[in-house]
């Protein structure tokens, strides 16, 4: 029975990673992590490789917190690693790639030996700086910065840590809440561990992370012979902040192992959508998992098999102190972009292009009148193109990909802020043609509730480079921003919408897959039936 | 009640489960009354004929005569099959103008990762059939632009028409912040009735107050398709009751958990979604007041689902929001979301027809897909050829060709351990008999599992809880899962196997109504919110009084009881925690009588509340109930003797992982007192009751088994 027994362990501990993940979800207080998923949680071996996550969370966040435990043991010290501990950072380059990201670890110890570690990551409200967005010129504008640190030692909380977040923060309240919660969920991954040890009669997790590495291990390596060894490249050129950005990409293929070399990708830009190599690193891995072995668990042996190297300089690869708040706009076409490398050796597995980055918004709302006591209001929505079309589907409407984030409910982003959300709705035309249709992008319409001026900090790309389809499919619809009376709007940056106004957002839609000519008669008819194509 | 005549009726996916209940319920001596059960199987076609089946044998059995019958109380998968085979009536979706696409576009999230070829479910009503009119209500409720009646009118020529194939059978409304403000979908809905009068008309703001546009308008969109179906469906089954006899009043169970008539439920079909589950959790309740139990663990395992729910203070929790008809095994986000009051309860693709099977990294999965009765497990020798957990059972021997009670149906032990080598052993090099325990053992864990993230959810530890199994599968594995989750105790109820129809016999009337409307503690309006309790109370007790008024009984002359839920959190957070409040109306400081309120709430979810934060609450309930008929409380009898099985067969222990000579026993024979030691099973027609080598049951009075350990847990003795 000992495989059976180490079957159900390695399903308990999943069990007891989604549970912390919920406790995290429960207790957050930021928008990204409660209604829209933007979080990780996982458990790790004495030696910081991840055994287990939940699946709850999106692929930046997993794939970096997987690397980010060994960091923390580095930084810390095994010789300073107390019982009763919880460390810290937001440190882009050792936790999740940009400081809105805190990225929190606790050590677990069983009579008085140290076992293993629980992490976590969440997206924070707020870190100071100028806001989240991409218009800093160093990261020293976009905010505190926490170095890899303790955020309690032996049970007592680091009460000057918090003081300094508190004064450099705005909603400090929550930003602290939110610190709580995610050491809190750390903890209610241990409790459940030791419950389970001792239900099993065990004392570490040695035997049991063996166990799951090897088996993943081996069925990883099973899985990557699906692609024929050999170098696989790739190009892509997306719209970047001012100016536009080529991403490549040469992947070399061993049989049991993936490296992507992004050599030839642009530079660094001045301003904050630059991306840490562990970013990047996290969507290549992703690709690769959903492309090779999708029911492959993200841990340790899974991921060990996708390794990344890009020249210094670039801008997959920016160091400190280069601006990375919105990471995410270059980082999210890093999956596209691996994917597409392999699309001929794997033609029917991979989809065409897809709208790729998420389109992202804050919108800061200040009263008209300062005489009035209207507050000041900040609001974050998530908003997603649409997917390329598939091998043998279209693509889906207005999803995310590859990110794993949900979309708020209009409803409580107008109950949250002083913004009216007069459009959100598919937008007809904009998925590439191809025998399999790119996903349709939307159409947002948002302006100012009453008393209420409001600026948005804009982060969009693909408008002036569409996703494009693949294997004689056309090419999705590029994105356009403009205000209702066809005045053209920045999709990069802080603007203001002038009072009385509204702001429109036609999002990109995906790229089209195969000759539009052997599409099925009948889907044409129902694309224009209903009113997906007019 | 001497004399009083009652009949439940629960039609299932498989089986049509009738009890006929004469003379009130058992009480604790065991006299007091008579209950005739029956399974029949479910027709698809015409669902009331099974009924009329299974009442037909029940009332033969009984002696009894249907002109004498009380009651009916009737729950159905009706609604929820007919959101699953998308046969539902041709319904057309009219909302605000830029909001066409919202239940389409969901939550623009992949609901499984890492699947490149995934699909999302398609909408219940598609894009050529969703309409829109240009109103706009903002969250605050002022109108931003106002309903246009010309417009309304040009959109009810588009929804009449131009020939009969082309008219809508159903009209679903929903505008946005409709939960603020509801009067321009009342407004269009008159416009509607006026022209259209044949037409029914469901709107968001009366089915579904809630925020969230995607799960308000699915809800009413749910509403309208299924109506003309449930509607029809009532009436035909009230026709034909009256024909065979049976006069009575007929009530439907809803979500809930509580009754209501046939118009209330032809009017809110939706709230039949889950209503057998429902009347399970109502059972499981009924069972913990006999006990005196304040926290019990409702667990209830069939053919093709395990439902878990936890019972405290012998009521079942609510929640405002659920999901069915997942398309995509079980996974969460995968269904329709329904915002309607409902039994919270956690179901997974668990049940004696689960499907096992190995995957890429070797491991044992079982489910979600089921065998279900068509072809059935293996063993079943009608086509199945793939291996289940009943399968799995019968190899261990913990489930036997000769006790096993569905009708017409043979197990063939060899077909089961064919199916098991073949995909199991096979592919593991196992033989039959370990393949088969490991699949039990997932089975038991994927179970288990689902216990401890449902009580986390809730902030609860389950180890404090007492199991109560029912349902045809849950008592041959509730010891086992009682092991995993350090539970005590277990009650293995009399009629088990139709727990979910005697529960709806004890189910109170009862109407929960709902609203979202924002408050914050620190700027507290009393009136506001003391109008809105009583706005909400009105419409549940309407419900309950018409409800009563077919009993004959005034509802002035019923003490109803009346519980008030505040949906509250802290400001910037996302999810609610529920805060119960007394009837006291709100004064000046009732913004401060709440904060206290929620902060205790809150350290029993997560430990520690959060000074200096403001605290806002979210969502208002009202639940209106008759009172609970006071229940005879079991005094729990000690062993009086033990019994000594005269037959045995071997058994895989899990406890020990060894097969043992374990006893066979005739639950029927027991009588209180009477104690059964482990390894042993117990069997009657419709379930079987299983103890591990470190498990004991004793009989009780009221007919519950109670099952324990024989020996102080032992931190599992492996080294």
């Amino acid at each position: 029975m000992s495989e059976l027994r180490h079957q159900v362990m390695w399903n308990r501990l999943i069990s007891i990673v989604e549970e912390q993940a919920l406790a995290l979800v429960r207790t957050a207080f930021s928008t990204s992590v409660r209604e829209a998923g933007d979080l990780s949680a996982g458990v790790y071996d004495a030696q910081g490789r991840m055994i287990a996550q939940a699946v709850t969370g999106t692929p930046g966040h997993v794939n970096t917190m997987a690397a980010a435990v060994a960091n923390f043991i580095e930084d810390i010290g095994a010789h300073h690693i107390y019982e009763g501990d919880s460390y810290i950072t937001n440190d882009p380059w050792k936790g999740t790639g940009h400081l809105h990201d805190f990225t929190v670890v606790n050590p677990v110890f069983r009579e008085g030996v140290l076992i293993g570690y629980f992490a976590c990551t969440a997206h924070v409200v707020d870190v100071g700086g100028r806001g989240y967005g991409p218009d800093a010129n160093e990261v020293y504008e976009e905010g505190l910065f926490v170095p890899i640190m303790k955020f309690a030692e032996r049970g007592v909380i680091n009460d000057d840590l918090l003081n300094i977040v508190r004064h450099n923060v705005r909603e400090a309240g929550q930003v602290v809440g939110d610190l709580y919660s995610l050491s809190g969920c750390n903890d209610t991954g241990a409790r459940r561990l030791h419950a389970m040890l001792d239900e099993f009669a065990i004392d570490d997790l040695e035997d049991l992370a063996a166990f799951v590495f090897d088996r993943t291990a081996a069925a990883t390596r099973e899985r990557l012979a699906d692609l024929p060894t050999g170098t696989y490249a790739n190009a892509m050129r997306v719209d970047g902040y001012n100016n536009s950005i080529d991403l490549a990409v040469m992947l070399t293929a061993s049989g049991h192992s993936v490296h992507a070399d992004f050599t030839g990708t642009s530079p660094t830009c001045a301003y904050g959508v630059n991306v840490p190599l562990t970013y990047a690193h996290a969507y290549f891995s992703y690709a690769m998992l959903v492309a090779l072995a999708p029911e492959m668990p993200s841990n340790w042996a899974s991921l060990a098999s996708f390794t990344v190297s890009a020249p210094e300089g670039c801008i997959l690869n920016a160091k400190h102190p280069e601006p990375v708040a919105v990471r995410h706009v270059i980082g999210h076409f890093v999956t596209d972009l691996c994917l597409g490398a392999i699309a001929s050796a794997l033609p029917n597995v991979v989809p065409a292009e897809g709208a790729g980055a998420l389109w992202n918004f804050q919108v800061s709302a200040r009263a008209i009148d300062p005489r009035s006591e209207l507050p000041p209001r900040e609001v974050l929505m998530f908003n997603s193109g649409g997917t390329g079309a598939r091998p043998t589907l279209d693509g889906i409407n207005a999803t995310a990909f590859p990110s794993g984030v949900r979309t708020m409910p209009a409803e409580a982003t107008e109950q949250s802020g002083p913004i009216v959300v007069w459009r959100k709705e598919l937008r007809p035309d904009s998925g590439g043609v191809g025998r399999h249709r790119g996903g349709l992008g939307q159409v947002i319409e948002i302006g100012a509730a009453t008393g209420y001026d409001i600026s948005v900090s804009c982060m969009f790309d693909r408008v002036a480079n569409p996703a494009r389809g693949r294997h004689g499919g056309g090419d999705g619809a590029p994105g356009r921003v403009y205000l209702d009376n066809g005045t053209p709007f920045d999709a990069k940056g802080k603007q203001t919408i002038p009072e009385g106004r509204t702001l429109i957002l036609e999002l990109p839609g995906g790229g089209g897959l195969g000759d539009p000519t052997e599409r099925e008669i009948s889907e044409v008819a129902d694309d224009l039936a209903q009113g997906y194509v007019t | 009640m001497m004399g009083t005549m009652r009949i439940g009726a629960d039609v299932g996916g498989t089986f049509t489960d009738v009890v006929l209940e004469i003379g009130g319920d058992l009480d604790d001596d065991g006299s007091g009354g008579q209950m005739f059960s029956t399974k029949v199987l479910t027709t698809y076609e015409a669902p009331e004929q099974g009924i009329l089946e299974g009442v037909a044998t029940v009332v033969a059995e009984a002696g009894a005569d249907l002109t004498e019958l009380d009651t009916f109380i009737h729950g159905t998968t009706l609604a929820t099959n007919a959101l699953i085979g998308r046969t539902g009536a041709r319904t057309a979706l009219v909302t605000t103008d830029g909001f066409r696409d919202t239940i389409e576009m969901r939550t623009e999230s992949r609901f499984e990762q890492y699947d490149l070829n995934l699909v999302l479910p398609t909408p219940l009503i598609e894009r050529r059939d969703r309409h829109v009119l240009s109103e706009r209500i903002a969250a605050d409720g002022t109108v931003l632009r106002p309903f246009d009646e010309d417009e309304a009118c040009a959109l009810i020529e588009v929804l009449a028409g131009q020939t009969a194939a082309e008219a809508y059978e159903a009209i679903a409304v929903g505008f946005i912040h409709a939960y603020v403000d509801g009067s321009h979908e009342r407004r269009f809905r008159d416009l509607l009735v006026e022209h259209l009068p044949n037409v029914p008309v469901s709107i968001s703001s009366e089915v579904a107050p809630q925020m969230r546009e995607f799960e308000r308008f699915n809800t009413v969109c749910a509403n309208a398709y299924v109506q003309p179906l449930i509607a029809t469906y009532l009436r035909r089954l009230e026709a034909q009751l009256l024909e065979t006899g049976a006069s009575c009043p007929v009530y439907l169970i809803h979500s809930g958990g509580g009754l209501i008539n046939v118009d209330a439920a032809a009017r809110f079909p939706v709230r039949l979604i889950e209503s057998g589950p429902a009347g399970g959790a109502i059972f499981a309740a009924d069972i913990a007041a006999r006990h005196g139990l304040d926290q019990a663990l409702s667990y209830d395992m069939g053919g093709t689902t395990a439902k878990i729910c936890l019972i405290e203070d012998q009521t079942p929790r609510t929640a405002k929001t659920f999901e069915v008809a997942r398309t995509h095994r079980f996974t969460k986000g995968s269904g329709m979301p329904i915002s309607i009051p409902v039994i919270e309860m956690i179901e997974i693709g668990a049940g004696g027809g689960s499907i096992a099977t190995v995957d890429v990294l070797g491991q044992i999965r079982v489910g979600p897909l089921s065998a279900g009765s068509e072809p059935g497990p293996a063993a079943y020798g009608l086509g199945g050829t793939k291996p289940t957990v009943s399968d799995a059972n019968l190899v261990l021997g913990r489930l036997s060709a000769d006790s096993f009670g569905a009708p017409g149906v043979n197990l063939d032990d060899a077909a089961a351990r064919d199916a098991l080598d073949r995909t199991v052993g096979a592919v593991l090099a196992m033989d039959a008999e370990t393949a088969a325990a490991g699949v039990v053992e997932v089975v038991d864990e994927n179970m288990a599992n689902a216990a401890r993230v449902h009580a986390i959810e809730n902030g609860k530890d389950v180890a404090t809880f007492t199991m109560i199994a029912f349902g045809g599968g849950a008592p041959l594995h509730a010891g086992r899962l009682c092991e995993k989750l350090d539970v005590i105790e277990l009650l293995v109820p009399p009629g088990a196997g139709v727990g979910s129809a005697i529960g709806f016999l004890r189910a109170p009337f009862a109407y929960e109504a709902l609203r979202s409307h924002h408050a914050t503690v620190d700027h507290f309006d009393p009136d506001a919110v003391n109008r809105m309790l009583v706005d909400l109370a009105e419409e549940a007790t309407a419900f309950v009084a018409e409800a009563l008024a077919s009993t004959g009984t005034p509802v002035t002359d019923v003490a109803l009881e009346t519980e008030r839920w505040v949906y509250m959190r802290y400001a910037g957070q996302g999810w609610e925690i529920p805060v119960l409040v007394d009837a006291t109306p709100f004064d000046a400081l009732g913004g401060e009588r709440l904060a206290d309120q929620f902060e205790k709430a809150y350290e029993e979810f997560f430990g520690r509340a959060i000074a200096g934060l403001a605290v806002e609450a979210i969502g208002w309930s009202v639940r209106v109930s008759t009172p609970r008929p006071p229940v005879s409380r079991v005094t729990r009898v000690v062993a009086l003797r033990d019994i000594v099985p005269d037959r045995t067969r071997l058994i895989h222990d899990t406890a020990t992982d060894t097969s043992l000579e374990a006893g066979i026993v005739e639950r029927h024979a027991l009588v209180a007192g009477d104690r059964v030691l482990g390894p042993a099973v117990i069997v009657e027609t419709q379930t079987t009751t299983l103890l591990s080598s470190r498990q004991q049951a004793i009989m009780q009075t009221d007919g519950c088994l109670l099952v324990t350990r024989t020996t102080p847990v032992s931190k599992e003795a492996n080294p």
